[in-house]
């Protein structure tokens, strides 16, 4: 078994209204320091497969097909293989 | 002209293409469920607005695996009619069978409003019934209708004339005001504003009508030969 963490966030060059507004609202009480804030999507996946190599190219597959949106959101993720269970 | 009206769980606006295709302008239109796997005899494939599998993961996202999609794929394929109206055009540009991303309005507020619009190409099947730059008033109704693409694509689309209406007064932060688009092919064209719900004058206005009569007239020659 094996466990995936997913993050996807929307690539620099696309405007994020939702990040724009938890910014300027962060510097109106105060933390007016912060200079960036992107907000994206986290996922976990456990997932069965033959090796690590295998699983990594499965959750790779699964995120350009449905969890990331690749004309406008970057991903990138780990696996890791979990310990069997009793 | 026989269309297909196609319904997610969560479309709502299948039922008012239904009456504007079919009641109002006398053709005939048939609901097909997102389970189904055939499109085969239909002349136009209508994709709805509404909010299809609850706009889960992103709008589109989900609905795009549907059954029904690699069907509608292989319709498109073939060079029929695909018209997706503001839902529907988020799960056209998530199937892949349109370019671009519908992204947030830029003022992260829900917008039902009635929109002017310009007639930016009236060289397409779907608006060929208007006046090259007409200016026609169509309703908008989405969280997301706020059009992307990256800068090779915008400017590709524009070289080869697909976009076909654009916001007067753009309202979400669209792109080159873009607020409806055809693929390259154009047999598939995306909108925002919703047509369907400017198809009776008792309801304040037909400036819809267009649309779907563009369609009407673009496929006679089928509706002739299949008969």
């Amino acid at each position: 078994m094996f466990k995936a963490e997913i993050y996807v966030s929307y690539k620099p060059s696309v405007l994020d209204p939702k990040a724009e507004v938890i910014k300027n609202t962060l510097a109106r009480i105060g933390d007016d320091n912060v200079a960036t804030v992107s907000v994206g999507k986290y996922f976990e996946l456990t997932l069965t497969a033959p090796d690590q190599a295998a699983a990594e190219a499965q959750v790779d597959r699964i995120c350009d097909a449905m969890l990331a949106n690749v004309n406008t959101e970057a991903y990138h993720f780990t696996v890791k293989a979990l310990e069997a269970a009793q | 002209m026989k269309a297909a009206v196609l319904s997610f769980p969560g479309s709502n606006c299948d039922d008012d293409l239904l009456h504007a295709v079919g009641t109002v302008l006398g053709q005939t239109a048939v609901k097909v469920s997102s389970q189904a796997t055939d499109l085969t005899g239909y002349d136009v494939v209508l994709v709805p607005g509404g909010f299809s599998y609850g706009d889960y993961l992103r709008s589109g996202a989900i609905a795009k695996f549907a059954p029904v999609m690699t069907a509608l794929k292989a319709f498109a394929a073939a060079g029929g009619y695909v018209l997706g109206i503001c839902n529907g055009f988020q799960i056209l540009t998530e199937a892949g069978l349109l370019p671009g991303t519908l992204q947030w309005n830029t003022s992260l507020q829900f917008i039902c409003e009635p929109e002017p619009l310009l007639v930016a190409n009236h060289q397409t099947a779907f608006s060929q019934a208007y006046a090259q730059d007409q200016i026609i008033t169509l309703p908008i109704a989405h969280g997301e209708g706020n059009y992307y693409a990256d800068p090779a694509t915008l400017a590709q689309l524009e070289v080869n004339g697909q976009v076909v209406f654009r916001y007067l007064h753009n309202p979400n932060g669209s792109l080159n005001d873009i607020a409806g688009l055809t693929n390259e092919a154009g047999n598939v064209l995306g909108m925002m504003p919703h047509p369907e719900r400017a198809a009776e004058a008792l309801l304040g206005s037909v400036d819809g009508l267009g649309v779907f009569q563009s369609l009407i007239q673009a496929t006679k020659g089928a509706a002739i030969h299949a008969n």
